[in-house]
């Protein structure tokens, strides 16, 4: 009997947070469309989100690129069908590493600090501060880095992507000896603006999931624990639960839209 | 649950203080005057209307009345205090730049923390960090301010300064204020009445002296700190 109302209890408590989460991106998203708009707070996430990312952004992306080269360099070379690396890469880049690592990078290196800054701003009564001066702090803290995200993410992927496959280049022209003219003449063939447009969207709904689920977890931080301890668990929990949204929105984009 | 059916009533003007033992719910009490927990069951009532069912734009217009001073001061960590102290006035009241700097100048020159306007709260002490935190409050000039211990965690001298200051404001601006303290003698100079809340529930009311000459056994043992009486601390 215990374990029926556990499970109860669990599921409503999940059920409960669920809804919490889906009023909260509401009411941000009411915000972002009503003035007061707040620019400077938005300029400082544009930077912090966007500009302060872009090298981790490149070096993941030429990374990535070069290993793909590599391993697939090898693999098609036994098929006898070197030919259409160029197109592995870039397809493979453009619709889906780019977007998911991309966002996964953004979640990890501006996603967690925003969580905890928020987090640290609730736990010392900044956020309630900013309730009892009559202001709406959806408005100074989350709406900022809601848009900037939107805006940020699609530019970090398409620096994800050209890096990418700029680093395939390098790898397999450069070190492997494929002719230059085969690598990146095939790439036109193969990749339309579909393509293209599937990383865009793709990348745009993540900056929504990165800003919403680490703004979230901030702002709610305390319930999972308090103090310090709870800013931890909720930063942790926005790590875990942004890369794991990430990676299922990503399945079901690629399965009900393209 | 922690509020089991409070029953307070705080007249205009006057300077309420509340007591009790830690964890019993004087903060919560605070904030739900405040509207920023909302009660499950009763009303909070300001100037005879219900503030529980207010929209935001109400609750917005019922907080510009309202000031409320924390308990670690809730600065704004990444603001100078003259930033912290001008954000209310920029933000909520729109005002121009020259009557910004010469309101915050003048509040701060009111705490005495006249040539710290460039400092981060980080880079002053506790004192200093309420006191700029008061100067906050103070600046839009609110009709009620609820203080959530503003001495605790002070040194005697400064926390004295700041109920003298308190007192000060109070007789120059006839703010109505709650405030939550364990320090009953030297808040009870300043105060009109002192409740005490135990159990969820308001144990004694009325003017200072008459709390502090109670002959309830809650109410004497609290006041006279004993570790023997019907409060269980453990």
């Amino acid at each position: 009997m215990n374990f029926i109302r556990n499970l109860g209890a669990a599921t409503l408590k999940y059920i409960y947070g669920m809804g919490l989460m889906a009023i909260f991106l509401a009411k941000t998203l009411m915000c972002t469309i009503t003035p007061p708009f707040k620019v400077l707070n938005f300029i400082k996430q544009i930077r912090f989100i966007g500009a302060q990312s872009v090298f981790l952004i490149a070096f993941i992306g030429a990374f990535t690129g070069m290993v793909l080269a590599l391993q697939g360099y090898y693999n098609l070379n036994r098929l006898g069908s070197v030919a259409f690396l160029g197109p592995l890469v870039a397809l493979s880049i453009i619709k889906e590493l780019g977007p998911v690592l991309a966002a996964i990078m953004v979640t990890a290196r501006a996603g967690s600090a925003i969580t905890a800054e928020i987090g640290i701003m609730r736990i010392t009564n900044q956020i309630d501060a900013l309730e009892m001066m009559g202001l709406n702090p959806l408005r100074y803290l989350v709406v900022p880095a809601l848009v900037a995200a939107v805006i940020s993410m699609p530019l970090l992927t398409a620096i994800f992507d050209f890096v990418g496959i700029l680093g395939g280049y390098l790898v397999a022209v450069k070190m492997l000896g494929m002719e230059a003219g085969t690598y990146l003449g095939e790439i036109p063939n193969y990749l339309d603006m579909t393509d293209i447009y599937e990383g865009i969207y793709k990348s745009i709904s993540f900056g929504v999931i990165v800003s919403w689920v680490s703004c979230y977890k901030g702002y709610y931080t305390g319930t999972s624990g308090f103090g310090a301890e709870g800013v931890s668990k909720a930063t942790t929990q926005s790590v875990v639960l942004s890369s794991a949204m990430i990676v299922i929105w990503d399945y079901f984009m690629t399965a009900l839209l393209f | 649950m922690v509020l089991k059916g409070v029953n307070l009533n705080v007249n205009k003007g006057e300077i309420l203080v509340l007591i009790g033992m830690s964890g019993y719910g004087k903060s919560v009490l605070l904030k739900h005057i405040a509207r920023l927990f909302k009660p499950d069951r009763g009303r909070v009532l300001i100037d005879g209307k219900d503030i529980g069912p207010l929209n935001s734009r109400e609750l917005s217009a019922v907080r510009s009345r309202l000031g409320f001073l924390f308990q670690g001061g809730a600065l704004f960590e990444s603001m100078s205090v003259f930033d912290n102290v001008a954000f209310p006035l920029k933000e909520k009241l729109g005002l121009k730049k020259d009557e910004i700097k010469e309101r915050v100048l003048k509040e701060l020159d009111n705490v005495g923390l006249s040539g710290a306007e460039d400092k981060y709260p980080t880079q002053i002490s506790g004192g200093m960090q309420k006191r700029a935190a008061l100067a906050r409050v103070l600046v839009w000039q609110p009709e009620i301010i609820l203080f959530d211990e503003p001495t605790t965690g002070l040194d005697p001298i400064i926390g004295h300064a700041i109920l003298q200051l308190i007192e000060e404001l109070h007789q120059r601006r006839k703010f109505t204020s709650i405030i939550v303290t364990h320090e009953l003698h030297r808040v009870f100079k300043i105060a009109n009445r002192a409740a005490m809340l135990h159990e969820g529930v308001i144990k004694a009311l009325g003017a200072p002296d008459e709390i502090l000459a109670s002959e309830n056994p809650v109410v004497r043992q609290f006041i006279s700190g004993d570790t023997e009486g019907p409060i269980a601390y453990r």
